[in-house]
């Protein structure tokens, strides 16, 4: 493959990064195993002795773990929708993120279903999905729906990362023989014809069409999972809607983080510029609007009515004696800061940006957290229970070390794929892709050579 | 062994197991004859069971002769999945006579071998509005004819039959929740542990009627005990009811009873202006309850004679009163 002038300057500046796996890589890989070590011994406690060891009993019988399904799911819509919808509309500027956010999609489709397995009590019976499935059952519609957007989102990643892989393949890298075999695997015969080209960018185009449907399929069904029911704060319309949106707002919180933390290792200021933070930033301050009116729309409809039921749960979010700190933290730093921040013109930098977007993550993991237990401690009959465990529900160390393994194996993965592909596509920087290519400027010449 | 499996729909390991026990009950009494009842206390119904004699040989008797074990599966679950042809099952429950004696529920766990804590059959104390008087809300499984539980399982663990009933396989179950997130009256409980159960239930055959023995990880509730309606008995709850709260019986046939008395479902529906629990979420409950009024019982009756622990169950609601 031959490489222009301005593939030749990012290839050379991320070549290093994919080569060699230093001390830091090694003690970052060590910590998260470790965590995930954890994360297993606890599982092995959950399967032994039953759920019997996490905090979820017959009221509330889904806690942390479905908050952070849901979670990973929305995290995952950075690549799905920021990717595709730029995509779409042809975006210039996207070239040098796509590759962040079709990662941060993979893996967190893959972490996000764990969760939901581990809230099943017969792990040994999971086929019993496939030998008798229902297809009224939302779970079914789940199962569907995860299983083609992570084929797809698969399918999105690899085909904007054939032409990266025949780079990789004939670049001569300093690497074993196995990883050389790999990209030559990888790369299927790509060597950048005419027609190799048209059918890549047909296919893209094409995927980028259905993961953005497909995305929006899978948090509808997700919540509907909720929606479908009769509980009090779960049986709403908005609820599909709401929890996309949520989902698309979220995603960019984690890109825009993801990015902050590349540009601050691998000082990849000039492709991952201010310009970019900015623009996302203006992404996410549109759906943090769209996300606080849905948020508005739907307690205040709750709350105006105030059904006997639907009052009790409303009860309980307002009240500071029991989730009222949480729900004005998830409120506050959820849908105000982010929209602040990037409003004004000081703070709308990527350090601010960056931190906006933190916060705002943990507000919305917060707001899961608060879509699902209210509301299961609000049953419809009067609980009359001694058991306290059974009243209020509070999350054992098992369900935090496995809620801690799953953000571990986020990472994990994260660092790994970066080892194994350049996070910022190489062959995105085509001929005429010369608006987005680094000022020379901004790169000195020492930088450019490998380490 | 082949057609034995074919008939009773059973999966092969479940014969075998019941084979297995059939024959340690024969090996126990010594020999096959003594374990058999006598020839002529019974009716021969014509259907043949084979059975591993001490011997190591294959047998054929007639079914009629076994000791059949109370708690023994007595249809496939083939057939636990139709249910009972031509029945439609309803129970009736009269508020004006509970006084929380908690009979009811002892009973059924009783029958069911499932521990205290394990209520299938629970006694709610409500209070329906500020200025209300409290009254015992005895609640098993309303069964309802548009049950939000089967609609959401994703493997037909849980299922509505054509007699009314909605049942658990807790064979099939894979422990998703899901049935007791979306049951809106709290029936469903869970087997958060291995549970404690004798071991000679523990080596039976599950079964959706019996649900015997419980599983680890599986949902389970109350099942209006049809194991016990094909033997033309009372669910035990209702049995054991001192005071005839629970009336149990057949829609089509218009037949209710609680023990006492056997009267017509509709006159007394229709006498005593019955009412379904939370009609308005649409579930169609198989439960009909009777208003708490001209009560027998002062509402403490039931509170008064509770040991501590389960007196802190209502503990505020009466109170507020004087």
């Amino acid at each position: 493959m031959e490489l222009n002038t301005y593939q030749k300057i990012i290839f050379e500046k991320q070549r290093p990064v994919i080569e060699k796996f230093g001390i830091k890589n090694w003690g970052w890989t060590i910590f998260y195993l470790l965590w995930i070590g954890v994360g297993g011994y606890a599982l092995y406690l959950q399967i032994a002795e039953g759920h019997e060891v996490t905090g979820m009993r017959d009221n509330v019988v889904w806690g942390l773990y479905i908050a952070n399904f849901i979670f990973f799911i929305g995290i995952s819509y950075a690549g799905a929708v920021i990717s595709g919808i730029l995509h779409i509309l042809q975006v210039e500027w996207r070239k040098p993120i796509i590759r962040i956010a079709e990662m941060i999609t993979v893996i967190a489709t893959i972490i996000g279903p764990i969760f939901i397995l581990l809230c099943i009590g017969r792990l040994d019976r999971l086929h019993h999905l496939f030998i008798y499935p229902r297809l009224q059952s939302p779970i079914t519609w789940d199962v569907l729906a995860i299983g083609t957007y992570f084929a797809g989102s698969v399918i999105f990643l690899y085909l904007a990362l054939i032409k990266d892989f025949a780079i990789y393949r004939d670049a001569k890298l300093n690497i074993p023989k196995w990883r050389q075999k790999l990209y030559k695997i990888l790369a299927i015969g790509y060597r950048g014809t005419p027609s190799q080209k048209r059918h890549i960018k047909i296919s893209t185009n094409l995927m980028a069409i259905m993961i953005v449907p497909l995305a929006i399929i899978v948090h509808s069904v997700l919540s509907w999972i909720f929606g479908m029911t009769l509980r009090p704060g779960w049986h709403s319309t908005i609820f599909g809607p709401y929890f996309v949106l949520a989902a698309i707002y979220s995603g960019t919180g984690v890109l825009i983080m993801a990015m902050w933390v590349y540009r601050k290792i691998y000082k990849l200021d000039s492709y991952l510029t201010d310009k970019h933070f900015v623009y996302l930033g203006y992404i996410m301050m549109i759906l943090g609007a769209g996300y606080g009116y849905f948020t508005f729309s739907e307690y205040l409809t709750d709350w105006f009515a105030s059904e006997k039921w639907t009052s009790e749960v409303i009860s309980k979010l307002f009240s500071m004696q029991e989730y009222g700190w949480w729900f004005l933290f998830a409120n506050v730093a959820g849908i105000l800061l982010p929209i602040v921040i990037v409003a004004i013109p000081k703070t709308r930098t990527p350090n601010w940006i960056a931190m906006a977007s933190f916060f705002m993550v943990i507000a919305l993991w917060i707001k899961r957290y608060l879509i699902i237990v209210p509301t299961l401690e609000s049953p419809l009959l009067p609980m009359q229970d001694t058991r306290m465990e059974y009243v209020k529900y509070s999350a054992t160390w098992v369900e935090w070390a496995l809620t801690l393994a799953g953000v571990a194996t986020f990472f994990l993965f994260f660092t790994l794929m970066s080892k194994f592909m350049t996070v910022i596509p190489i062959s995105e920087f085509g001929d005429k892709e010369k608006a987005v290519a680094p000022s020379k400027e901004n790169l000195p010449e020492t930088e450019i050579a490998p380490a | 062994m082949k057609e034995q499996e074919e008939n009773n729909g059973n999966s092969r390991r479940g014969f075998i197991r019941n084979v297995a026990i059939a024959t340690v009950a024969t090996a126990a009494c010594g020999s096959l004859s003594c374990s058999c009842k006598s020839k002529t206390d019974v009716a021969v119904t014509n259907k043949k069971v084979r059975l591993l004699s001490p011997d190591g040989e294959i047998v054929e008797i007639d079914s009629a002769y076994l000791n059949h074990d109370e708690h023994m599966a007595i249809v496939s679950k083939l057939e636990a999945r139709e249910g009972m042809a031509g029945k439609k099952f309803v129970m009736v429950v009269d508020l004006s006579r509970c006084k929380n004696a908690r009979k009811c529920v002892s009973a059924c766990q009783k029958w069911h071998y499932r521990p205290e804590e394990m209520e299938w059959l629970t006694v709610k104390l409500m209070k329906d509005s500020e200025e209300g008087a409290p009254y015992w809300f005895p609640k098993q499984c309303f069964h309802c004819d548009n049950p939000p539980c089967v609609k959401v399982c994703p493997v037909d663990a849980t299922f509505k039959r054509d007699d009314g009933l909605v049942l658990i396989d807790n064979d099939r179950c894979i422990g998703c929740k899901f049935c007791m997130a979306a049951c809106p009256y709290s029936t469903r409980v869970f087997n958060w542990e291995e549970p404690h159960q004798p071991f000679d239930i523990k080596g039976l055959v599950s079964n959706p009627e019996t649900n015997i023995p419980a599983r680890i990880g599986t949902v389970e509730k109350c099942d209006f005990c049809p194991d016990r309606s094909r033997e033309g008995l009372l669910p035990p709850c209702v049995e054991a009811c001192p005071n005839g709260v629970f009336y149990f019986g057949d829609e089509n046939e218009d037949t209710v009873s609680n023990g006492d008395e056997t009267i017509s479902f509709k006159q007394l529906i229709k006498d005593r202006a019955a009412y379904r629990f939370q009609e308005e979420l649409g579930t169609k409950p198989r439960v009909y309850y009777l208003p708490p009024k001209d009560r027998q019982f002062p509402v403490e009756r039931g509170y008064d004679d509770l040991p501590e622990k389960l007196k802190d169950r209502f503990k505020g609601i009466l109170e507020q009163k004087s």
